[in-house]
């Protein structure tokens, strides 16, 4: 075991782990920060996508080693009512809703880097999400929204 | 024993802040639960001291938008509102009534039942106001969280009446509002899940975090049955942050302070198993057989008229087609977290059967039913996996080792080699036709039975549940269903549609042959066959919604299909292109008939993911076992339509004043066979086999 201290979501966070430990379980089951998700453990589906360094990162694949001293930021530091967020719910996206805090950080990293992206950005940085009940339709009209802007 | 650094008083107050009483819809202030002055004429339904309206959900929400819906028919009948309304995931208690969450029931068999729950508790404040004003209760109305006098215009919000109400004998049978007064049921009422669940603050049977928690995980036998023979727990017991090694039922559970040391400590555990005579099973030899079979007679099961007849002179049109398993792979693998303090029990599960799970655990556990207390977190998907209660008698197992709470969770490997799969199938379809008519129809059913697989004492009989969807829907003046089940050593279970995914697969495409040989166009074909009635007009609107008839690109095709399951009827046509041997689906428009629509946007949105589900399994879904041991481990080898694949969905409901029917389910059915025939008229080829390969 190691002590990292990461910058989670504006704060200075400590935490005691295996310096191989992946980021998400960290964030998981040491920081109680479980709106990141776990899906597949090896960076397919995108469940457990954050931000680091304002890049979407599949936090599943990134041992916290890795990630000191950069900036991480997760569904909880979007604070609840970032325009993703708002345009999620304004397009009732979610189903069963577990793919979608993976959803709306991928959304986050390409409106930051891409504020009005065309229909082929959306569906290449997009298809990086599984979501297992549907939710796509709904997710480019919110994105669209946020663009819209 | 673990976690006696904790005294209990800190345990029971570190649970309380995340588990116990999950409000899944809006916040609610925990002190106005014990407010003394509620109304709560029955369990699903509490007006407040301030006004606000508690709703209990008793089915799992799963995606489907049971939390939103049901709310909707209780809150509708009792006049509330919405802004007041919370809505909360029920416990596993009898006093719900049926809570199993499958077979797309949750409104359909409960409609009434909701609407009375909520009409008793409007029928109290009516009265409660009646007296208050001295007026006849008869003239007053329930709105907006007030009741009305029409003739004096006055209005007295809830919370001013719920101390008097509380007092109100509670009505037997409270009269239901008139359709045209309906405030919420048939709106498109947004969903009280949805901010919870874009701002992870929802909790999932994962999410579950308690004070002094470890997280398990359970080493399983490759092989489907195989024993375990021994394990070596020492190189576990190495790794930092493991507790303990246990041997389980299902395999070797390693828990551990976190996730990652139990996965890490899974990893090391030495284990050795016995195949068993498993070993040898592969789906290919099955699929083999049940072609073999297919080709053979089989058991009547359904018959009409005179059954299969080929008269002389008469054409007979011939297809098989072939299905494989298929695994659910909801995005949220299984987990359970279960607790043993106080000489109880306690379990988070997201299940689809709060009470068989609660049972389970107790039978697990040695406890009476009573002592054991199981809470319903959302649930990451269930698509019928969540059906099954193992992975809660698995947590139940490896918990009552220790004295603090445990975390049982399956790594997506896990969830995909240890599902209960839908079976794998094959059909044989016949049609005698003569000149532009359809005189006669076959369907052989090849596939294996879940019910049989459970109850072995049925081996040997028509399973009935396995027909689903086979019956022809059309006016062919005699036809045969005949079937033959074979037995698998893999875990069976229902896929959403269940046997609806399979059947009409088969007979919708080989329809479409049928009409091919016929020289008949297939939409017109169905509309001549089908009789009138609620299937035929979801037909009609689909093809004129899609334009069907219209001309397409080159290189597309468009195709129809219909069914009718759950108590709904729901036709589909799917437009597709094919370039350069790449399929691609288009355009898929659905048209539904399901009697009332209790929320069109919830209906909207469960045929959208109907479409996505049906067509991640026509493209890519396929579960192989070779050697007792299933291939397709993760997303990579079984991989759900991605963003770019989406098709643009369009969904039309029939208008309509019957009853309820189910949404959660009947948009499946038609998806693939819709595709299929699309392939066929943009190719000119048929698909024998799934999923599809150019």
């Amino acid at each position: 075991m190691a002590k990292f201290t990461l910058d989670v979501n504006g704060e200075k966070r400590t935490v005691e782990v295996a310096a191989d430990t992946p980021l998400l379980w960290v964030l998981r089951d040491h920081l109680q920060l479980t709106g990141t998700k776990y899906g597949c453990g090896v960076g397919l589906c995108g469940s457990c996508t954050v931000l680091v360094n304002g890049e979407a990162e599949r936090s599943c694949s990134l041992p916290v080693s890795q990630v000191v001293g950069k900036n991480i930021l997760t569904v909880e530091g979007l604070g609840g009512h970032h325009p993703v967020q708002e345009a999620f719910v304004a397009e009732d996206v979610p189903q069963c809703g577990y793919c979608q805090s993976g959803q709306v950080m991928q959304a986050v990293a390409l409106l930051s880097a891409k504020p009005k992206p065309t229909a082929e950005q959306i569906a290449a940085a997009m298809g990086d999400v599984l979501c297992r009940c549907g939710t796509y339709d709904r997710i480019a009209r919110a994105i669209a929204r946020v663009a819209r802007r | 024993m673990e976690g006696q650094g904790l005294n209990r008083r800190e345990l029971l107050n570190l649970s309380l802040l995340v588990g116990g009483g999950l409000v899944l819809g809006r916040v609610w202030p925990s002190g106005a639960a014990e407010a003394p002055t509620a109304l709560q004429p029955n369990p699903f339904v509490r007006v407040g001291a301030d006004g606000r309206v508690t709703i209990w959900v008793n089915k799992s929400e799963m995606g489907q938008g049971v939390l939103t819906g049901l709310a909707q028919i209780i809150a509708d009948e009792l006049g509330a509102d919405w802004s007041q309304v919370e809505a909360v995931q029920a416990d596993a208690d009898p006093k719900f009534g049926n809570q199993n969450t499958g077979g797309s029931t949750a409104v359909r068999t409960q409609f009434e039942e909701l609407r009375q729950a909520g009409a008793a508790a409007r029928e109290m404040l009516v009265r409660a106001a009646a007296q208050r004003w001295g007026v006849p209760a008869e003239r007053l109305f329930a709105k907006g969280g007030k009741v009305h006098d029409p003739k004096t215009g006055a209005s007295l919000a809830f919370m001013e009446l719920v101390a008097e109400a509380a007092r109100v004998p509670v009505p037997q049978n409270p009269p239901l509002k008139s359709p045209k007064d309906f405030d919420f049921i048939g709106k498109p009422m947004p969903r009280l899940d949805a901010r919870g669940k874009v701002t992870g603050k929802a909790v999932f049977g994962s999410d579950v975090r308690l004070a002094g928690m470890l997280y398990a995980v359970v080493a399983r036998p490759e092989v489907f049955g195989a024993k375990l023979v021994s394990f070596d727990e020492k190189p576990a017991l190495q790794v930092e942050g493991v507790v303990k090694v246990v041997p389980v039922s299902s395999g070797v559970a390693v828990v551990a302070r976190d996730t990652w040391a139990a996965l890490k400590g899974r990893a090391a555990l030495k284990v050795v198993w016995e195949p068993g005579e498993n070993a040898s099973f592969s789906t290919k030899a099955l699929l083999g057989a049940m072609e073999e079979a297919a080709a053979k007679p089989g058991k009547e099961a359904l018959r009409h008229g005179q059954g299969f007849v080929l008269p002389a002179g008469a054409r007979r049109v011939e297809a098989r087609f072939s299905l494989p398993f298929l695994a659910h792979a909801p995005m949220e693998p299984q987990n359970a977290t279960a607790w043993f303090h106080d000489g109880g029990l306690e379990v988070w599960a997201p299940t689809q059967v709060p009470m068989p799970a609660r049972q389970e655990a107790a039978r697990v556990a040695g406890l009476p039913v009573e002592k054991v207390t199981l809470h319903v977190p959302f649930l990451g998907g269930g698509f019928g996996r969540r059906l099954a209660s193992d992975f809660v008698a698995e947590a139940v197992e490896v918990a009552r080792h220790f004295t603090v709470p445990v975390q049982l969770l399956w790594t997506r490997e896990d969830d995909m080699t240890h599902d209960f799969y839908r079976p794998p199938s094959v059909h044989q379809l016949e049609a005698a036709v003569a000149g532009k008519q359809i005189l006669s129809w076959r369907h052989h059913q090849v596939t294996c039975s879940i019910g049989q697989q459970r109850n072995p004492a049925r081996a040997g009989q028509v399973d009935r549940a396995a027909l689903e969807g086979a019956e022809p829907p059309y006016a062919f003046p005699s036809w045969l269903v005949e079937q033959t089940l074979l037995p698998v050593p893999v875990p069976l279970g229902a896929w959403r549609s269940v046997y609806a995914s399979q059947n009409p697969f088969a007979s919708e495409h080989f329809f479409d042959l049928v009409a091919r040989e016929l020289g008949e166009d297939p939409l017109q074909l169905r509309r001549k066959l089908l009789p009138e009635g609620p299937l035929k007009a979801a037909l009609r609107l689909a093809g004129e919604k899609a334009g069907w008839g219209t001309a397409l690109p080159a290189g597309w095709g468009r195709g129809v299909a219909c069914c009718s399951s759950f108590g709904s009827h729901v036709a589909e046509v799917a437009e597709v292109s094919l370039h350069k041997g790449k399929l691609k689906v288009e355009r898929v428009v659905v048209a539904v008939h399901c009697g009332r629509v209790i929320n069109p946007r919830l209906v909207e949105q469960q045929m959208v993911s109907a479409v996505v589900f049906g067509l991640s399994a026509f493209l890519r879904g396929r579960i192989t076992v070779e050697g007792g041991k299933v291939l397709e481990t993760n997303f990579d080898r079984y991989e759900p339509l991605r963003f770019s694949e989406m098709p643009k969905v369009e969904v039309y409901t029939v208008p309509s004043e019957e009853p309820p029917g189910g949404v959660g389910e009947p948009g499946v059915p038609p998806l693939a066979p819709a595709v299929a025939n699309a392939v066929l008229a943009a190719t000119g080829k048929a698909v024998h086999r799934l999923p599809w390969e150019a």
